[in-house]
């Protein structure tokens, strides 16, 4: 015994609202939400013809697929050989692996008097309570000093790629500002105004720590990175760079790495030239602990959450 | 005198500073800057190659507080000093070759850029030459590819993006099987250090255990080097690289990094493995078949070029199957043909660059081989210069190129079975060779016929690119020098060889 009512008066049950809560057209505090459905993609026939144009140009004229025929066989030959080769690296390291000394025994060559040291001396002769920190700050410094090079370079490789000039930028934010970022996301923005102090407070911890629990400058570099990267997806590039722009990218980087250097530099030569270093070893467990490690520690934190944040920058944007 | 062996470790530090300094100058200092750095590397490496010419034994450098098999260590030696030198005088003069290039090529804004990675490049070249412990060779490897890519890719077409991504992908493959390989070596001796690998390997070789991980941790190493310096089969990614790139950056990718690898290999034959124990392994034949097919296809290729700088990248393939080769032989006597080989090439192939270059700015930039018809008398030196190059090459008596392949030739005779393919291979390569090189030079001293000239053929003097023609200057005598002054020179390897166990 249904009736059938007009439009206006459905609108008005509550039925209507709760689908339209359901369907989120609109919200139930505020007005419309605005959410649209993804445009369905779509070419000009222009382009259409443009790609198959090119298409046959590269099989036609560069290759000739037609009358190629060593062209066509090493095509062929060229997945076999692949998938052959693959099969037999695989079988290759699986044999050469299962030669290795059995895992978990006492007397595997890696139970040498190199990890009995660390272990055994570890703390008195770095001071930090974390060992694997102690090793490759304090032991193995220089490979650490290297290691951090390479993410250095690979930022400014990502810059020679990526990088775009700042007028080039502006212009292009001027004729399209909704291409590079969303903006005024309410979920996200709320959220990461709760997260960013967490995540910064959480990666100073971890960075300086570093000595004495899990993680160290790598890990908590990369956890401020993470944090300028959510700050920056949700409040725009404009408010990011109040405080972090391309200047302040600069001077931290360069000045991070030239203190790990000094730092470095001090502690290789008069430890190689037998001259006593005058960097306290602290108490272990405490904070200002570990020698060398912790103001290296920093330097590393800053440096890799500089680099984490330019990888985004760049990508998304083409500049800090 | 002992603050000498503070040197090797300073020049490495100092190329760091420089590139980390480096990225917060504009364009002009950092260039500066650079040119101040390569100079105090030469005096630092020359003063600490007569030290170790003086006190006639290697010695060791802490880094840090902690000694050898706990800490990173240096060691440096004759052959180490002495190629860390030669090493920073190429870079210089490349670096001077392509002045003029780079300023026109590269964008304004990412200079600075440049320099950076060409001083990081240079401090790992440095470290690979250096350094005793494979962990710190690793990382350093990875610095060298990273700033290899980015002085592809800063000249931005389309050709060198290409180039960057193929190099990129070829070149972490060879990292990817190094790193592989050292992770087997640790396994299975618990090291790091060189010398403690070598002393447990030479342990293992003696009781005959884990033969199989050995041999496929040297197999994999050796893969991974050869790739990362275009041996013949992975050798897709080098004509591109060297063809399209700015000028300074063709010519230290093909003298100097493939070199450092190259360097870094020798080093894991002698110092982590054992000569002797290499000698016995099938590994090397594998080496010595790629790199005589390598002499000879890399030829065939360079032949068939119609582009001159190409076809100078496609000759490199043909010039690393002859070090190849020469480690091949598992002789002593082949490495140190192979590592003057590295010297000789090293020298002309960036000469032949940058005289190439001279060449097409006087033929309207086009580097065409048929543009270049009387390309010799527009620019006079770059003339002479790509003829010495040439002869060089071909390897020419008075020229570094003859040197080394009669070292070669002396190293294979007495050979049981190797003997006979080395040679014949040598004088096939040395008549391709010949065709590409002399066609070349007849070409470029071919006069144009009247009314052909054409509109962007013009006359080049010396003093319009003074840079880059005292780059060719000293190229031209380095050849010189390397093939008129031998002796000294091969004595220098032999010696510093001995010191190297």
């Amino acid at each position: 015994m249904s009736k059938k009512v007009s439009q206006e008066e459905y609108e008005k049950t509550l039925s209507f609202r709760l689908k339209r809560w359901l369907d989120g057209t609109k919200d139930p505090f505020l007005d419309t939400v605005e959410m649209k459905v993804q445009a369905p993609f779509s070419e000009s026939q222009d382009d259409v013809e443009r790609r198959i144009r090119d298409r046959e140009v590269i099989a036609g004229k560069v290759y000739d697929r037609e009358n190629n025929t060593g062209m066509r066989l090493f095509h062929r030959l060229y997945k076999i050989m692949s998938v052959l080769f693959c099969l037999f690296l695989v079988a290759m390291l699986l044999e050469a692996v299962s030669w290795l000394p059995p895992v978990g025994e006492a007397d595997r060559p890696v139970n040498n008097e190199v990890s009995a040291r660390y272990i055994e001396s570890g703390l008195q002769e770095t001071g930090a309570t974390n060992i694997v920190t102690g090793m490759i700050l304090t032991y193995r410094a220089f490979d650490t000093f290297g290691e951090t090079n390479v993410l250095f370079i690979s930022a400014c490789c990502v810059m020679v790629l990526l990088m775009m000039d700042e007028a080039v930028l502006k212009r292009q934010e001027s004729q399209n500002d909704r291409k590079l970022e969303p903006k005024n996301d309410v979920i996200l923005q709320k959220s990461a105004f709760v997260l960013c102090p967490v995540i910064f407070i959480f990666g100073i911890y971890v960075i300086l720590n570093g000595q004495l629990s899990p993680g160290g400058g790598f890990s908590g570099g990369a956890i401020l990175g993470a944090g300028l990267i959510l700050y920056v997806s949700a409040f725009g590039f404009k408010k990011t760079q109040r405080f972090f722009n391309e200047k302040v990218y600069l001077v931290a980087k360069t000045t991070s790495l030239v203190m790990y250097g000094l730092i470095g530099s001090y502690f290789y030569i008069t430890g190689a030239n037998g001259i006593e270093n005058h960097i306290p070893l602290g108490l272990p467990g405490h904070i200002l602990s570990g020698g060398i490690i912790l103001p290296i520690d920093i330097c590393v934190g800053i440096e890799v959450a500089c680099t984490m944040y330019a990888f985004y920058a760049l990508f998304r944007r083409g500049g800090l | 005198m002992e603050i000498i062996r503070n040197f090797p470790a300073v020049s490495i530090l100092l190329c760091l500073f420089a590139g980390i300094l480096s990225s917060g100058l504009k364009a002009k200092a950092a260039k500066a800057l650079n040119a101040v750095l390569i100079s105090v590397e030469i005096v630092l490496n020359f003063c600490a190659l007569a030290y170790t010419i003086f006190v006639e034994a290697p010695f060791v450098y802490v880094m840090g507080k902690f000694p050898a098999p706990w800490g990173n260590e240096i060691r440096v030696g004759v052959l180490e000093t002495f190629m860390a030198l030669f090493f920073c005088v190429i870079m210089m003069l490349s670096m001077l070759g392509g002045a003029r290039e780079r300023e026109k090529e590269i964008e304004e804004g990412k200079q600075n850029l440049y320099y950076i990675m060409v001083n990081l490049l240079l401090s790992s070249l440095l470290a690979l030459v250096y350094t005793n412990d494979l962990f710190t060779a690793y990382v350093f490897v990875e610095i060298n590819t990273i700033s290899a890519c980015g002085l592809i890719m800063i000249r931005q077409n389309g050709r060198t993006l290409e180039a960057s991504i193929r190099y990129m992908i070829m070149s972490l493959l060879g990292s990817g099987l190094l790193l592989l390989g050292i992770c087997f070596l640790y396994d299975l001796t618990g090291h790091l250090l060189m010398s403690n690998i070598k002393e447990q390997v030479q342990i293992l070789a003696a009781s005959g255990s884990y033969h199989i991980p050995l041999v496929v941790a040297l197999g994999l190493m050796s893969v991974g080097l050869a790739i990362k310096s275009a041996l013949y089969p992975f050798h897709t990614w080098l004509p591109d690289a060297y063809g399209y790139s700015t000028l300074s950056s063709a010519a230290i990718l093909s003298s100097l990094v493939s070199k450092g690898y190259i360097f870094l290999l020798l080093k894991i034959f002698y110092r982590v493995i054992g000569f002797d124990i290499i000698g016995e392994n099938k590994v090397i034949h594998v080496l010595f078949v790629f790199g005589i097919i390598g002499m000879i296809m890399g030829s065939v290729s360079a032949i068939k070029e119609d582009n001159v700088r190409r076809m100078i990248a496609f000759s490199s393939v043909a010039q690393i199957g002859y070090i190849y080769m020469g480690f091949g032989l598992g002789t002593e006597a082949g490495t140190i043909a192979s590592i003057y080989h590295v010297i000789s090439h090293s020298a002309s192939k960036s000469l032949l660059f940058v005289a190439a270059s001279g060449l097409t700015d006087a033929s309207g930039g086009s580097p065409r081989y048929r543009d270049l018809m009387g390309a010799g008398y527009r620019n006079k030196l770059a003339g002479v210069a790509f003829t010495v190059g040439s002869l060089a090459m071909v390897g020419m008596p008075i020229f570094s190129g003859f040197i080394s392949k009669l070292l070669f030739s002396q190293a294979a005779i007495g050979h049981t079975y190797k003997m006979l393919p080395t040679l014949i291979a040598l004088a096939i390569s040395t008549v391709l060779n010949a065709i590409y090189f002399m066609r070349t030079v007849i070409l470029i001293y071919t006069p144009m016929p009247e009314g052909l000239s054409k509109s962007g053929n013009r006359e080049i003097l010396m003093r319009e690119n003074l840079s880059k023609s005292v780059a060719l200057v000293c190229f031209i005598l380095l050849n010189l020098i390397l093939g008129l002054n031998s002796d000294p020179i091969i004595r220098l390897i032999q010696h510093g060889l001995e010191m190297f166990d």
